[in-house]
């Protein structure tokens, strides 16, 4: 396995066993990795890592509701030449210079291998990953106007983050190096947040991961808090300079751990020993 | 013995395609896993496509590597903890059912040899639980425990653990999960009102060298219309959360559908049908058949178990009536043919008459995601 494991975690993320195997799985296969865990448990910063690691560029494609899949790959800026055709006095006869490239695009036009992430694409339409699959397979897309076919110089390594808010179509999980990230565990938790916050007393590090594994547990919560909010809520923790005690008593700040007014009263009513509804 | 794992993944329901195979069969050929531990984390990233088949992976490994771990890598690790163990017990009490620790040790090498599979319970050969002096947890007066500091944990007990067992697709019935199953359920077109469109307009134009050419479109909308009937009270009370957690889902959607309707009903639909759960507020049932069309989907919710009677007489909850609850359903079948009945019992009780019955009518399904997964699929495409 040496001459694979080209990921092995950064000073930054802590990586474990079933992850470097799908990264490097996902390397060697050329297949884009699928990403899917609860928000907050590091899914994009999974991408920056493995750029990080494999000292690559990374491309970011943040998909949105309204996500088209061509613009990942090109666009045709048919106003921006319209207007230069009337008012400019850019070379309109040219179309290439109106064709940019997307995220997607520019990772194909690199010259080096890059990393390249598309961040939540469960964001977008139903139909989104299906639009994407034959380029994501050849590494290859056509731009129409210019009858050029855009291929990848140097394969990239394609990470995909979900929040599982739309289930994505079966040929497109067929193609993909899946990765589930499961919510940390005490121990593994304290090497996350000693990594983020070395400086953390032990005292303080025990205090909150206690609090907040317990709230975590809280029935009925609707976003649970998770890796990034903790690790929120202990850097105001320090900031303030609270004794570790007080965590325990009077659990401050907790409009850090909770977003929502219905898990933050859950969480409070919890705390003063009542049963949450 | 690979292909072993394969039909084992595909007894436990996970859809393992020769594309997924050979894809896997690859990357174990280019030496990306040497060990099990690396065979496990490598096959759970090829040959599953979400945390749901988890499970079923965990079990199919355990399945097909058992024995061997046991015959290669598991040996290893308990020998090498023997030695540990020897050290460590040293000047301790030997146990008393054995002359000196070397008897010990040399019994359990000699059990381990004949030993082929894993065994939990049982008082002989080495486990988990039980009464044996080699294994784990067990509660023999001496002995060894095996595995604690042994090092890292064998892929086979990670498997055995089943901590995936929760995010099941045929077993949990979570909000987020059932909202997204529900939002398949929708036909979009384009039969709204017309209005411009006006990307469509500029980029006509352009492309158009300027002259202005309006593009109009119909907006596109969900036509879906989704009943949902629920049977609430009576034997259904166990099942009470996973039910209103169907209907929380399905009415926090009912913006995207072009109507969403539910009722409750006792039993079986009889002549009434009740707008809330306390069942005070009714309406005929009748009046909502006549609003049906073919393009109502229905979903019936209940466990459909109940006296014969009940269904197949002329009975009803609370009054008396002449139509059998069957009729009713039968029509409610005729008006609006895509209907299923999702059942929040498990399928072993399915055999009873009253069940079999109304599975005959409408396409019975769990009550979970896969179930409701299954069942939309039914409601899409109803013939």
């Amino acid at each position: 396995m040496a001459e694979f494991a080209q990921f092995s975690g950064t000073d930054r993320y802590i990586a474990d066993e079933a992850l470097m195997a799908s990264v490097n799985a996902a390397l060697v296969l050329e297949r884009p990795l699928l990403v899917k865990g609860e928000p907050g448990t590091g899914k994009t910063l999974l991408a920056h890592a493995v750029a990080e690691t494999l000292g690559r560029p990374l491309y970011s494609w943040h998909v949105k509701s309204t996500t088209k899949a061509e613009e990942g790959l090109y666009t045709y800026d048919v106003v921006q030449r319209l207007n230069d055709s009337r008012f400019g006095d850019a070379d309109v006869s040219n179309i290439r210079n109106y064709i940019k490239y997307g995220p997607v695009g520019l990772a194909f036009d690199s010259d080096e291998p890059v990393v390249l992430l598309i961040d939540e694409v469960d964001k977008a339409d139903i139909e989104f990953p299906n639009d994407l699959l034959r380029e994501l397979d050849e590494m290859a897309f056509t731009v129409r106007e210019l009858e050029e076919t855009v291929r990848a110089k140097q394969r990239p390594l394609v990470i995909i983050t979900s929040n599982a808010e739309k289930e994505l179509p079966d040929a497109f999980l067929r193609r993909c190096v899946f990765h589930f990230i499961d919510f940390p565990d005490r121990e593994r938790m304290e090497r996350i947040v000693h990594v983020h916050l070395p400086t953390l007393g032990p005292d303080l590090m025990k205090a909150a991961l206690d609090r907040f594994f317990a709230f975590r547990k809280v029935a009925g919560l609707r976003k649970p808090p998770s890796t990034s909010e903790l690790v929120d809520w202990l850097t105001v923790l320090v900031a303030s300079g609270l004794d570790p005690a007080s965590i325990t008593e009077g659990d401050p700040f907790l409009g850090v751990l909770f977003k929502g007014e219905a898990d933050l009263a859950a969480a409070v009513d919890k705390r003063r020993g009542r049963k949450s509804w | 013995m690979f292909v072993d794992l394969l039909f084992n993944l595909r007894a436990q329901g996970l859809v393992v395609g020769v594309g997924e195979w050979t894809g896997f069969l690859d990357a174990v050929g280019r030496g990306l896993a040497t060990d099990l531990d690396g065979m496990y984390h490598l096959g759970r990233a090829l040959l599953c496509r979400s945390e749901s088949d988890f499970d079923g992976f965990d079990l199919a490994f355990a399945k097909t590597f058992q024995g061997m771990e046991i015959a290669d890598d598991l040996r290893e690790k308990l020998e090498e903890w023997l030695r540990d163990a020897k050290e460590r017990t040293e000047g301790e009490r030997v146990p008393h059912e054995f002359e000196s620790m070397e008897d010990l040790l040399e019994a359990f090498r000699d059990r381990l040899e004949k030993q082929k599979e894993r065994h939990d319970g049982g008082n002989h050969w080495v486990g988990t639980g039980g009464t044996s002096p080699f294994g784990n947890s067990g509660r023999a007066a001496n002995g060894i425990r095996v595995g604690g500091s042994a090092g890292g944990r064998s892929a086979v007990a990670t498997a055995m653990e089943r901590r995936w067992e929760g995010y099941r697709g045929d077993r949990t019935l979570d909000l987020r999960e059932l909202k997204v199953v529900l939002r398949l359920l929708r036909s979009l077109a384009h039969d709204g009102p017309m209005e411009l469109d006006l990307p469509g307009t500029i980029d006509a134009t352009c492309h158009n060298a300027g002259d202005i050419e309006l593009v109009e479109k119909r907006e596109r909308r969900n036509r879906l219309k989704l009943v949902l009937l629920m049977d609430a009270g009576g034997s259904m009370a166990p099942h009470a959360e996973r039910v209103e957690k169907l209907f929380s889902a399905a009415s926090q959607m009912k913006d995207t559908f072009k109507s969403f309707e539910a009722y409750s009903f006792h039993n079986c639909v009889y002549q009434w049908l009740y707008k809330d759960i306390e069942q005070l507020d009714r309406v005929a049932t009748s009046e909502i058949l006549a609003k049906l069309t073919p393009q109502h989907r229905i979903i019936l919710v209940g466990d459909a178990s109940m006296a014969p009677y009940e269904l197949f007489s002329s009975y009803s909850w609370p009054s008396t009536t002449t139509d059998a609850g069957i009729d009713w359903l039968r029509r409610i079948k005729q008006r609006s043919p895509a209907a299923i009945w999702l059942n929040p019992d498990p399928q072993r009780f399915w055999q009873h008459p009253t069940v079999s019955a109304i599975g005959r009518i409408f396409p019975m399904f769990d009550l979970s995601v896969q179930g409701l997964k299954d069942g939309i699929k039914k409601l899409r495409v109803p013939h």
